[in-house]
């Protein structure tokens, strides 16, 4: 952000840059920043809370008019993730033994993701790689990972952690049509890696490829950082 | 995990060098034109995805509610840009701030890069250029920027 804001202030535009993360912010040093201790990928901070969106833009407006030479500032206000809390959804019971659980989970999730993406649309859901109805064959080619089988052999249909960002967004997305409040952030995320088969699926996949020397990226990023 | 696990993963990523700090006299606000630059990788449904190290730009139409989330990053919260596009993308909140009268107009178009970039020097001299023309063409003085 800092760099975009730099290049384009230096053209002749004015710019005032929100930033998650307040070192990178400090260091970095935008012509106007406003550091929000918001957790990562909610920028204006509460999503369907116009009130405390426009507290965060009337701050970086007035900077944008008080501010005489390079500065940043801390927006006062702070959203903490307490790093534990997660959503309680119903999931779905088993339907067809034969299939793998996280498989059998995942088409039981579909009537969940459909009401979702009527209601909010699929801003975050499918269709990086994979459709909607193409989640359940990949996840069992994630859990033939899990089970010993080579990532290249398995069926991924996409570079792994594409399709796994796919999956979770899958999932997540369904969480939004079985909760009755607005999540706070990263409650969908370690409901996803915590309770479900599917996220179970993931996180053994990637230690399975981890154990088998595959290189990093093809792993690591399966999954957010601190799994 | 939680959220000071994902940032603290990430705090020491080098910061690009720049010599000076270029900084810009503002107009009035109540004349001036706004739009969004976010670093959140959104595209329309029909643009091209971004890729892996994608140091380009896509222009989001303000008017679309179309906008879909185009990160290869994990790190970070999606389901509040599932709930509310503003979280990230606040055109809802500037059209209002416009109607108001506290900004001048909102801009029909803007940007979205993507935001895990390590190759800032190709954003510097590449991207960064390219869309800073763009936004000038279309008469915008203030850019609200967004991180993803």
């Amino acid at each position: 952000m800092s760099t975009l804001a730099r290049v384009f202030e230096a053209t002749g535009l004015v710019t005032v840059a929100l930033g998650s993360m307040q070192g990178q912010m400090e260091r970095t040093a935008p012509p106007r920043g406003l550091w929000c201790d918001f957790p990562l990928g909610r920028p204006l901070g509460k999503p369907g809370d116009p009130a405390f969106q426009h507290r965060v833009l009337a701050h970086a407006f007035d900077l944008v008019e008080r501010a005489a030479a390079p500065t940043v500032e801390h927006f006062a206000e702070a959203i903490l993730d307490d790093g534990v809390s997660e959503v309680a959804c119903p999931l779905p019971p088993r339907h067809d033994p034969a299939l793998a659980p996280a498989v059998d989970e995942a088409r039981g999730l579909r009537p969940a993701f459909d009401r979702a993406v009527a209601r909010y649309g699929d801003r975050t859901g499918t269709g990086r790689v994979i459709t909607a109805d193409e989640v359940p064959d990949a996840l069992a080619a994630f859990v033939r990972v899990a089970d010993g089988m080579p990532w290249r052999e398995a069926g991924i249909p996409g570079a792994p952690a594409r399709v796994a960002q796919d999956i979770r967004g899958y999932y997540e997305t369904a969480a939004l049509a079985l909760v009755d409040h607005t999540p706070a952030a990263w409650e969908t995320t370690r409901w996803f890696l915590h309770h479900t088969e599917g996220g179970k699926a993931i996180v053994a996949a990637r230690a399975a490829m981890q154990a088998a020397g595959e290189k990093t990226p093809l792993w690591f990023y399966l999954v957010p950082n601190g799994i | 995990m939680a959220d000071r696990d994902v940032k603290a993963m990430t705090a020491d990523l080098p910061a690009p060098a720049f010599d000076d700090v270029a900084f810009t006299v503002p107009r009035p606000l109540v004349d001036a034109t706004v739009a969004i630059v976010t670093s959140a990788s959104l595209h329309h449904p029909d643009q091209p995805d971004f890729s892996p190290n994608d140091v380009s730009y896509r222009v989001l139409d303000g008017a679309r509610r179309d906008w879909v989330s185009g990160h290869w990053s994990p790190n970070f919260d999606a389901s509040g840009f599932a709930l509310d596009p503003n979280v990230v993308f606040p055109i809802d909140r500037l059209a209002e701030l416009a109607a108001s009268g506290r900004i001048g107009r909102v801009s029909d178009r803007h940007l979205a890069y993507a935001g895990n970039q390590f190759d800032l020097a190709a954003i510097r001299l590449d991207g960064a250029p390219a869309g800073a023309a763009l936004l000038k063409e279309w008469g915008v003085d203030v850019v609200v920027l967004t991180p993803v």
